[in-house]
């Protein structure tokens, strides 16, 4: 189902959402930096930052990688990391799907390429438009590349500067994935609902961290969590219809 | 080093699955059940992969750890800005560890 009301791709929408996007840009660039620093430390290559940056363009699930990441190309646990990239990337298909009205009839396909460079961010900015009756895929495009300049530069310069600091515990960086994932989970609470999956997950993910080694314990968590969380809603759904 | 074919291969797979993820939420945006216990699954999932994220890190930690915890979550419930409380949190771990001497 396309829209044929959907805004045509013109470059004035492009540069309106290239330019909104500068002010989430530049805090995509501060946890940029992090990460490149981080990146150094789990034994990315300067090449590899840009690819990886470049071409996955994922903050969250780079974090997630860089946690699985080993110095040693023979030890580096490939099925993992690509499975963990794949569970913290699924919030995506909720996030795409959203952009369904955008689309016009015939721009199917190169819409569904755009999708490549939806971030958190232009995402959130583009959905803020559609609510003021504007926003198209053209302007998610411009936002998408202004936050990928700055998150290219940001990481490439903090795997840079990452040389420079030589054990990253000392200045407390480590504790960086700790924060920010803390943070990025709080702004996701929407209400009393969240508990039960969260605490679950939680639980979960502290017992598996004990008794398995590696990081399995986020999937083992995530699964569980998100299964109490859909077995609650639900259990409530059928108590509300009766 | 420049790279590695291990790297290479996991930089390509992690390409590869979240170009397919992002291109098929538009593309299935009609299909995918909006209702149901797959919608609900499928919504809590983000939510509970940070949560198993978070838990070990803070609870394997040290009394630094929860507090500088503690601190990141009171900065981003109060200002609402991410990178506030993430440098929140690594400025207090770095005090904490220093004055806790761990």
């Amino acid at each position: 189902m396309q829209n044929p009301a959907a805004p045509a791709w013109t470059a004035d929408h492009f540069f309106a959402g290239a330019r909104a996007c500068i002010p989430v840009a530049i805090s995509v660039a501060a946890y940029g930096v992090v990460w490149g620093v981080l990146a150094k430390q789990a034994g990315l290559s300067l090449l590899e930052v840009m690819l990886m940056s470049g071409l996955v363009f994922a903050g969250s699930a780079q974090f997630v990688a860089l946690d699985l990441w080993t110095a040693t190309p023979s030890t580096l646990p490939i099925g993992p990391i690509i499975l963990a990239t794949l569970i913290v990337n699924l919030r995506y298909l909720l996030l795409t799907a959203t952009m369904r009205p955008l689309v016009r009839p015939g721009t199917e396909k190169r819409s569904a390429a755009a999708m490549w460079l939806l971030s958190d961010e232009n995402w959130a900015m583009t959905v803020g438009e559609m609510a003021k009756g504007r926003g198209s895929i053209a302007f998610l495009v411009g936002g998408g590349t202004t936050v990928w300049c700055f998150w290219m530069v940001a990481t490439v310069f903090g795997r840079l500067i990452g040389s420079a600091i030589d054990d990253p515990t000392k200045y407390g960086l480590d504790f960086a994935f700790t924060a920010t994932f803390l943070a990025l989970l709080l702004g996701m609470w929407k209400g009393k609902a969240d508990l039960l999956p969260w605490l679950v997950a939680a639980l979960v993910a502290i017992i598996s961290a004990k008794l398995i080694p590696g990081s399995w314990y986020i999937l083992t968590g995530g699964i569980a969590g998100s299964f109490a969380g859909a077995i609650a809603e639900r259990r409530r759904g059928y108590a509300h219809q009766s | 080093m420049l790279t590695s074919p291990e790297a290479l291969l996991a930089i390509a797979g992690m390409l590869a699955v979240t170009v397919a993820i992002k291109a098929s939420g538009l593309l299935l945006a009609n299909r995918l059940p909006q209702t149901g216990f797959i919608a609900a699954w499928l919504r809590h999932i983000p939510g509970a992969v940070l949560a198993s994220l978070v838990a070990p890190a803070v609870v394997t930690g040290g009394t630094a750890e929860i507090l500088a915890a503690a601190a990141t979550a009171l900065v981003f419930v109060v200002a609402r800005n991410l990178f506030a409380a993430m440098a929140t949190g690594v400025i207090m771990v770095f005090l904490l560890r220093m004055a806790l001497g761990g």
